[in-house]
């Protein structure tokens, strides 16, 4: 029962950073049809000591314990990093991060909140070079 | 009456127990495990008399061809077909479906017509008509079950009118277990449109209870052999032969023709028509041991045991605190699948928690999307059962979803 280890459990009974922010940046939300997960993520991004960084980040949804500890660990370990170390984050750093050992069928669970944060800053960032090149 | 305990013996997947733990298979309603019996008559085959049919001036190939065909006959039996020719393979329930789209209902159908289908399809019957309508335009209308899961019937006055050409349904939905009186069905929408073509999606009924294709009055009638203690890779379509030889193929090439020259081509006749290519003979040998095998047990008692096998689960899973049941009260009026919620666990992690003893269920939509839609509910877990399952697997499904609650609190 490896997969349902106490940091897991903990993380799922206890989520952190679970619900939304008043005024995010950038916001992105998932659809698992296969098994109905839903994963919402806020950021607020802020200018840093030398680049945009995370200043905080809420996540909501519902799905199974791996998609929802998943989240919450990782929404702990981004807080107040870098945006381009955010992109730059691997599927294998989710599975390291778990540290459980995963069926196949469940990678799509661990991975869905990794997809959605990666969207959510990758897709304002666009937005926001397109709106600063547009005034340039 | 059989014994489910002493049918266990049958199954090499229940009998070898790998580390100890025995399997406790819950999910039939996927694909049912397979009697030594079948399996036997397919290596049989590819052992001793392997080769092709219809081509062949040589004993073995002959005595494929005489299997093959056989298969057909024990199917055409088994559903109380009126002609052997009636009984067309496939590969599955869903190709059979979709073999009626591409012949018939594609070419046939469009703006004006009428398509009848019901929530509580499975992909297979619901997907090829929302294709329908978005490529030609028909009115596509949806029966809908009340809250247990029962089709009102009355509201076949509604749906169905003399633009309506095709009415397509489930006999046993794959969630719920609802059993639609098929029969009755018929003939309402026969009277009201005797030129209505029925379908009905049989996958989850041909294993289940007895079937008699005439007697139901429809005029297509799908269903697979993996479901039925077959293997996988083949399915049946019945059609009526009227309606059948009114068709095009849907494939092409060998056995479905009859003569082709430099200008035109003759097709054959129904039902070989529909099977171009060598088909899946050993497949087809193996469905035929499948529906032996079911016909010496008794389909009556298939049902009964089933039946019986329902109503302790049904009793069981509601003596669980947190645990919601769907689908209709009645066990005389579902077939033996369950599908349930355990309050603030989500499916996914229901099933991982069996696993580890060995315990199957299906968690998810189970291809039948729109039906939680319309029930308002997220995925479920299910549990199904058959001709093998005992009260022993049902109180090991209990014990672990007691564990699956205490990892969770």
């Amino acid at each position: 029962m490896d997969i349902y280890r106490d940091a897991i459990l903990d993380h799922y009974k206890h989520p952190r950073n679970f619900g939304a922010l008043p005024s995010p940046t950038h916001t992105a939300e998932e659809y698992n049809a296969t098994c109905g997960d839903r994963m919402r993520i806020e950021v607020l991004v802020q200018d840093g000591k030398t680049e945009p960084i995370v200043a905080d980040i809420r996540f909501s949804g519902e799905g199974c314990a791996i998609s929802q500890a998943s989240a919450s660990m990782l929404t702990e370990r981004v807080l107040r990093r870098p945006v381009s170390e955010v992109l730059r984050l691997s599927p294998q750093y989710v599975f390291d991060m778990l540290g459980a050992s995963l069926t196949p069928s469940r990678v799509k669970c661990a991975l869905l909140p990794l997809e959605v944060l990666q969207k959510a800053v990758l897709k304002e960032k666009t937005l926001e070079t397109a709106e600063r090149s547009g005034v340039a | 009456m059989f014994d489910a305990a002493v049918i266990r013996k049958d199954f090499p997947m229940l009998s070898r127990p790998a580390d100890g733990k025995g399997l406790v298979y819950l999910d039939s309603t996927a694909t049912s495990l397979k009697p030594a019996a079948v399996l036997q008559a397919m290596d049989e085959y590819y052992t001793t008399y392997g080769a092709n049919v219809f081509r062949g001036i040589y004993s073995i190939s002959e005595r494929a061809t005489a299997a093959y065909e056989g298969a057909r006959g024990d199917v055409a039996r088994f559903i109380h077909a009126r002609d052997t020719r009636e009984v067309v393979f496939t590969r599955n329930t869903d190709e059979s479906i979709s073999l009626i789209y591409y012949a018939w209902a594609l070419p046939a159908l469009g703006r004006g017509d009428g398509v009848v289908t019901t929530m509580l399809e499975h992909h297979a019957n619901f997907v090829p008509w929302l294709e329908l309508r978005r490529v030609k335009g028909i009115d596509l209308m949806f029966w809908e079950p009340d809250e247990t899961g029962l089709l009102p019937i009355d509201a076949l006055e509604t749906l169905v009118s003399k633009k309506t050409k095709l009415v397509a349904l489930t006999a046993a939905s794959n969630v719920l277990g609802t059993l639609p009186p098929i029969g009755e069905i018929v003939k309402r929408v026969k009277r009201i449109n005797p030129g209505c073509i029925v379908l009905v999606d049989a996958a989850q009924a041909a294993p289940h209870m007895p079937l008699d294709v005439s007697a139901w009055g429809a005029d297509i009638v799908a269903f697979s052999a993996h479901k039925m203690l077959g293997p996988t890779g083949i399915g049946v379509l019945w059609g009526r032969h009227e309606f059948l030889e009114g068709l095009p193929p849907f494939t092409f090439g060998g056995d479905m023709i009859k003569e082709v020259h430099r200008d035109r081509a003759v097709y054959q006749d129904v039902p070989h028509r529909f099977e171009a290519g060598t088909p899946y003979i050993a497949g087809a040998i193996g469905l035929g041991a499948a529906v032996r095998y079911l016909e010496h047990l008794g389909m009556e008692d298939v049902r009964r045991h089933e039946m019986d096998i329902t109503a302790y689960a049904l009793k069981k899973l509601q003596a669980v605190d947190g645990v919601t049941v769907y689908g209709p009260r009645d066990p005389k009026d579902r077939g033996g699948v369950v599908a349930f919620r355990l309050e603030g666990i989500h499916p996914h992690d229901v099933a991982q928690v069996l696993d580890d003893d060995r315990i199957c269920v299906r968690v998810g939509f189970h291809c039948a999307q729109p039906l939680h839609e319309c029930l308002h509910i997220g995925p479920t877990v299910r549990a199904s059962f058959y001709i093998y399952t005992t009260e022993a697997d049902i109180d090991a499904l209990i014990q672990g979803l007691l564990r699956v609650q205490e990892t969770f609190r």
